[in-house]
């Protein structure tokens, strides 16, 4: 028999599948005006911003490993969303991570959840709009409008349903104070009413929420550009945006930082601090028994760490920085990160973390009242923690464990969360000043990471390295507030 | 055993002894700080009181005798962290090891290199696992996936057995001493209670102790032989001794009925067998809509535990084959044109397929919706008796059929009943409205008065009677001959039709109840005069179609009231725009969703989807770009194409080429099932209106239809 038999490749088909399939080849078309006008663009623009991050040099982003592989995942990133952000390509030099990345981000935006898809844009926002992060914003105004949203709300707070303002005060402290979450504020939100959430759509907004608080500190650690997509972003708006992001860069924002003008950057020097770190990480891991911390030590070691924290400080900023363009989406906006472990009149209690731990509790709650995300933030938490190339700056098989985990544990250990099973006194001996410096701005104050602070610190390492440091420091961060958040609703349930 | 020893595990990672026995006020006995991470368990021997084993989130496991400083030997589990650590009970060198990436490891304590067997037992961590006493190869785990599971070890490859599903992930589980099949179980999260399941009855507890107010912590049995004390720990500071007939048992309260309805209308109902022979007076009652044709008793087979004494009977209801029969839904289905052509046709086609299922009622509907909506004015008299004509040649073998249905209507009582709420018997309805149409068809050539009778059609529900009214003078005059047949139809049709019954309500229902033929005579011509007059007026005035919108969405809602949904759907289908606003999205959605349903339990794939396809319901209409699916391999290395459809991972070659452009095909990929070449659509469409053979140059023909 000669027939010919009509199928197709790119999105899905059979019975059910071919208004799918005609939206994937319209998207492919488009791919393909796309691409050139976009290259044009880079060649106008100025030098500084030229590639998806300020920081990273472009031909850093896009020689790496694994070419292939990567190719193949941005293709399909391409063709499933239709473009292809700057936080994609830059996160695209870890590839396996990416992955992970875009498979719960795409879940948690599109697929079936209890939030509408407008409103899912709309907390993206807002939680942007905390760290004043124009490009996050820029991005989801598009989508929420795309998605149907009532451009009304784009006016402002004072648009939108009383039902999405009641979620400013938690996205505020979710944003820079998670450990005063109460399950007050919970049971303030799904107290029956007119305009109550469920628990379900609550966490839904919970994840969002943390999320793009945490996606904000990735995009200003790693410097990310603003998208110059012509298409999407008005001209009014992309002025704006660069006034915001890239002159802050540019000028590096004046600040005095004792610990950064201190130091004097000599590639000698750098080259030694490599070996040094080196050598620590390896006596921690060898002879980790020989001295025996007893209780109190550990205590006191985690208070030092504590209070350290709050000696690194990232400069005196005057909050008026604030672009209109970006306010109206914040409520309070003089509420920001305040120390943890200030010493004050109300001494806050130390989260133990083995009392409510992701794996056990965290996991279990966000995935009975919002299925699947569990599995996939799971996953992706499993996957930032364990990924390593077991190479560090130009040494190769490097056991990089200890490292991670001080990393992830110092991040933790600034939002008051502290792990009876480590030891605090490594956090010392692996982070130096300036890292410190830039891992406290990026969790905190995302908003007032410079170039300088993303160079001063392990100057001998790749920049690939770097965005790992800035995913760990994000996905520790995502998972500190979720922890905070949903141990507040695991309270208000019992 | 020693009374007074005690281990204790902590979070940073130190094993603890304790002698209670020691006669200072510090009780601590041994301290073991080798686990560099918290410590998630530790288990004594069962025998060998100074054996303890510890698990750790580090990854590994230790074993310490007591009498040493340190550990007796290190087992690794290969970097995944231990959750829980469980001697066997049976074996003396066995213990069992659960992983926080699902899998369960057996070890032999003298091999500290390597374990004996691995599986995966659940999906995420596994948090705990209990031997079972007596059994000695038998092993139950419970994890975040909410799941309890008993493993036979029995066996090379470990079996699962048994496995209860939860309601929140499992902490603890602990078989019961001196039962077999029980197992107590509690959760970390959410849940507050604990549970004490027979694992062959997975669905519901045997018995539930509700007194904790936080999550419980942990649970033991007190004695090793004594089934009926149980203590248990929790969050909320308290410590509960149980004792077993304190438990509510959740069984004394569950309600064993079930009820389905099938397909073709037949019921199914199960229940207690004491809640059925009490109920014996109200029998004949549910006997009055349905027969039952087969009633069945049976053992519950789960019902074999000591304690529950009770059988369950089922009972099955049919309806009788004829009336059941579904044949005309899946004809009507299969054979309904919804979209493609212009309204007039559609309707003319899905008239014409109703009344050859002789559903006239429906064809009669989808008359009318042509003259509604396609040219109020043009629609000739001629065009409509033709249409008339066609219906009217198949009646005769249908009057012959009437002959003997209609008898078997009148002889049962619940026949009638059941044409008030059921679309199913229909099909005899229609048979005898058909009988009345033949007979108009007789007057009907007269001529002047056929466009009047139309527009009356327009009140659309009311059509029906109005055919039957304005002929039921002549019919009274052949009476010798039509009116056994003509009788009982008509009852039915006006009880049928709710807006008859709007106007006739209080009528109406004497002449069905009582069946007096006189009555339904004198009524009769009031009101189809009166409706006459009103569609003149209709007529002259050419109201606009929407006009008629109200009617026709009553009549829809009518259908689907009817449980004739797939009318109602159809003809939202086909009028689209023109009626979709006058009803509500939610009733179109649960229309759609009942009838899509529907077409899917006869297996009707096509024409379901079609339906989804053409719905104009968003949320319908999402249903097919959801969850959908295409796998494919290859074409170079046959083997599954995981992550893009164009270029394989591993041969890392571009699967799909286009034969004409030599390009990749992304989207659209069209190929010749004979030779399985292929390319672009277009490509391929052009090139094969210049050439027969394949583009690939392999010689074949081609064919494109």
């Amino acid at each position: 028999m000669n027939r010919l038999g009509a199928g197709s490749i790119g999105g899905g088909g059979g019975g059910g599948g071919s208004a799918a399939s005609a939206a994937g080849q319209y998207r492919v078309c488009g791919n393909c005006r796309k691409v050139p006008r976009q290259e044009k663009r880079v060649q106008v623009s100025p030098p500084l911003t030229r590639g998806p991050s300020a920081f990273i040099p472009e031909n850093e982003v896009m020689q790496a490993n694994g070419l292939d592989e990567r190719t193949n995942l941005l293709v399909e990133e391409y063709s499933t969303s239709g473009r292809l952000d700057n936080i994609t390509q830059v996160m695209s030099i870890h590839t396996q991570y990416l992955e992970s990345f875009l498979r719960s981000q795409f879940y948690m935006l599109r697929m079936d959840g209890p939030l509408p898809l407008p409103y899912r844009h709309y907390i993206a926002i807002m939680a942007a709009a905390r760290h004043q992060c124009s490009y996050l914003i820029n991005m989801h105004v598009d989508e929420f409008l795309k998605t149907g949203g009532i451009a009304e709300w784009l006016n402002g707070l004072e648009y939108i349903p009383q039902r999405l303002k009641n979620l400013n005060e938690i996205n505020k402290l979710l944003a820079h104070r998670p450990w005063l979450i109460t399950k007050e504020h919970i049971q303030k939100l799904v107290k029956t009413g007119e305009n109550n959430w469920s628990l379900p759509e609550l966490v839904h907004a919970v994840v969002l929420l943390a999320h793009y608080h945490a996606l904000a500190s990735f995009v200003f650690g790693s410097g990310i550009n603003p998208e110059r997509d012509p298409d999407t972003s008005n001209g009014v708006r992309l002025i704006a945006v660069n006034n915001f992001c890239v002159c802050d860069l540019a000028n590096d924002n004046n600040i005095e930082n004792a610990s950064l003008t201190s130091s004097n950057f000599g590639i000698a020097d750098s080259l030694s601090e490599l070996e040094a770190l080196m050598e620590r990480m390896k006596r921690l891991q060898e002879d980790k028994e020989d001295e025996e911390a007893s209780q109190e030590e550990m205590d006191t070691r985690f208070e030092k760490e504590k209070k350290e924290s709050l000696l690194v400080i990232s400069g005196a900023f005057d909050d008026e920085i604030v672009s209109t363009d970006v306010s109206r989406y914040v409520e309070d906006p003089g509420f920001g990160y305040k120390d943890f472990a200030r010493r004050g009149e109300d001494h806050l209690p130390t989260f133990r973390a083995q009392d409510y731990t992701w794996e056990n509790h965290g996991f279990s709650l966000v995935n009975r009242l919002y299925s699947d995300i569990g599995h996939l933030l799971d996953e992706k938490f499993r996957m930032v923690y364990n990924l390593t190339y077991n190479t560090m700056a130009t040494h190769e098989d490097v056991d990089t464990t200890t490292l991670r985990r001080a990393l992830f544990n110092y991040v933790h250990c600034m939002y008051g969360i502290r792990y009876d099973d480590y030891d605090y006194g490594e956090v010392n001996q692996l982070l130096e000043r300036s890292l410190k410096v830039y891992i406290k701005t990026v969790t905190c104050y995302p908003e007032r990471t410079t170039k300088r602070m993303y160079d001063s610190y392990w100057r001998q390492f790749k920049h690939s390295e770097k965005v790992h440091v800035n995913l760990l420091l994000m996905e520790a961060r995502m998972q500190a507030e979720l922890l905070y958040a949903l141990r507040a609703i695991t309270r208000h349930l019992t | 055993m020693d009374e007074n020893l005690l281990a204790t595990a902590a979070t940073n990672g130190v094993v603890v002894t304790w002698n209670l026995g020691k006669p200072s006020r510090n009780k601590q006995d041994q301290l073991f700080t080798e686990h560099k991470r918290t410590v998630n368990k530790v288990c004594f021997h069962p025998t060998e009181v100074y054996m303890l084993l510890s698990g750790s989130q580090d990854g590994y496991m230790k074993c310490f005798d007591l009498r040493k400083k340190d550990s007796v030997s290190t087992f690794s589990g290969q970097s995944e962290s231990v959750r829980d650590v469980q001697f066997s009970i049976r074996d003396y060198f066995t213990f069992a090891a659960t992983f926080e990436n699902g899998n369960v490891q057996l070890w032999d304590i003298r091999r500290p290199d390597r374990y004996e067997r691995m599986f995966t037992a659940h999906n995420g961590p596994v948090f705990c696992c209990d031997w079972h006493p007596e059994d000695r190869g038998w092993l139950a785990t419970g994890g975040r996936d909410k799941m309890v599971k008993v493993w036979d070890m029995n066996t090379t490859r470990a079996k699962e057995i048994y496995c209860v599903q939860t309601i929140a992930s499992v902490a603890r589980v602990k078989w019961r001493p001196e039962c077999k099949h029980h197992i107590a179980t509690c959760s970390m999260m959410v849940d507050h209670n604990i549970y004490v399941w027979d694992v062959r009855r997975p669905f519901i507890p045997s018995a539930m102790f509700e007194e904790h107010k936080d999550v419980t912590t942990g649970i033991v049995w007190r004695h090793l032989h004594d089934p009926y004390f149980l203590l248990s720990g929790s969050k909320d500071s308290t410590l509960y001794q149980h004792i077993f007939k304190d438990a509510s048992q959740p069984i004394d309260r569950a309600n064993p009925e079930g009820l389905c309805y099938s397909l073709y209308g037949d019921l199914a109902f199960a229940a207690k067998e004491s809640l059925i022979s009490s109920d014996s007076n109200r029998k004949p009652y549910i006997g009055d809509r349905r027969h039952p044709i087969f009633f069945k008793r049976k053992l519950d087979p789960t019902e074999q535990f000591e304690y529950i004494s009770s059988s369950s009977a089922l009972s099955v209801f049919e309806t009788d084959v004829e009336s059941g029969s579904m044949d005309w839904f899946v004809h009507t289905a299969k054979q309904y044109a919804l979209a493609g052509r212009p309204l007039a046709e559609l309707c003319d086609h899905n008239a014409k397929v109703a009344k050859g299922l002789d559903r006239n009622q429906v064809a009669q509907t989808w008359t009318m919706l042509r003259i509604i909506y396609s040219s109020l004015g043009t629609v000739s008299s001629t065009n409509l008796n033709h249409s008339m004509g066609k219906g009217s040649t198949t009646l005769p073998l249908m009057n012959s059929f009437n002959l003997k249905d209609i008898p078997s209507g009148l002889g049962s009582e619940s026949r009638l009943d059941r044409s008030k709420g059921e679309s199913r018997t229909e099909n005899i309805l229609m048979d005898s409205s058909s009988t009345l149409i033949n007979n108009e068809d007789n007057e009907e050539t007269e001529g002047s008065d056929v466009p009047a009778d139309y527009l009356l059609g327009d009140v659309e529900a009311d059509e029906d009677d109005l055919y039957m009214m304005d002929h039921e003078n002549p019919h009274a005059e052949e009476q010798e001959y039509s009116l056994p047949q003509e009788a009982f139809p008509l009852r039915h049709e006006i009880v049928d039709n709710p807006s008859a019954l709007d106007h006739l309500q209080d009528k109406a229902d004497s002449p069905h109840v009582s069946g007096n033929e006189a009555e339904t005579v004198s009524l009769t011509p009031v009101e189809s005069f009166s409706l006459i007059s009103i569609s003149h007026s209709l007529y002259e005035n050419r109201l606009p179609s929407d006009f008629f919108n109200p009617i026709v969405r009553d009549t829809l809602l009518f259908y689907a009231e009817q449980g004739d949904v797939q009318t109602a759907v159809s003809v939202l289908i086909v009028l689209g725009d023109r009626i979709r606003k006058e009803i509500d999205e939610q009733t179109q959605e649960h229309w759609y969703t009942s009838y899509i349903d529907l077409l899917q339990r006869f297996q009707l794939w096509n024409i379901s989807n079609e339906v989804i396809k053409l719905s104009t319901c968003r949320a319908i209409n999402c249903l097919n770009q959801a969850s959908t699916t295409l796998h494919i391999n290859c074409s170079n290395c046959k083997r599954p194409m995981s992550n893009r459809g164009w270029i394989c991972d591993r041969c890392r070659q571009c699967a799909s080429m286009c034969a004409v452009c030599h390009h990749v095909v992304k989207g659209l990929f069209v190929w010749c099932q004979g030779c399985s070449h292929g390319g672009h659509l277009q490509h391929i469409m052009k090139w094969l209106e210049t050439s027969s053979h394949c583009p690939a140059g392999c010689g074949h023909l081609c064919e494109y239809t």
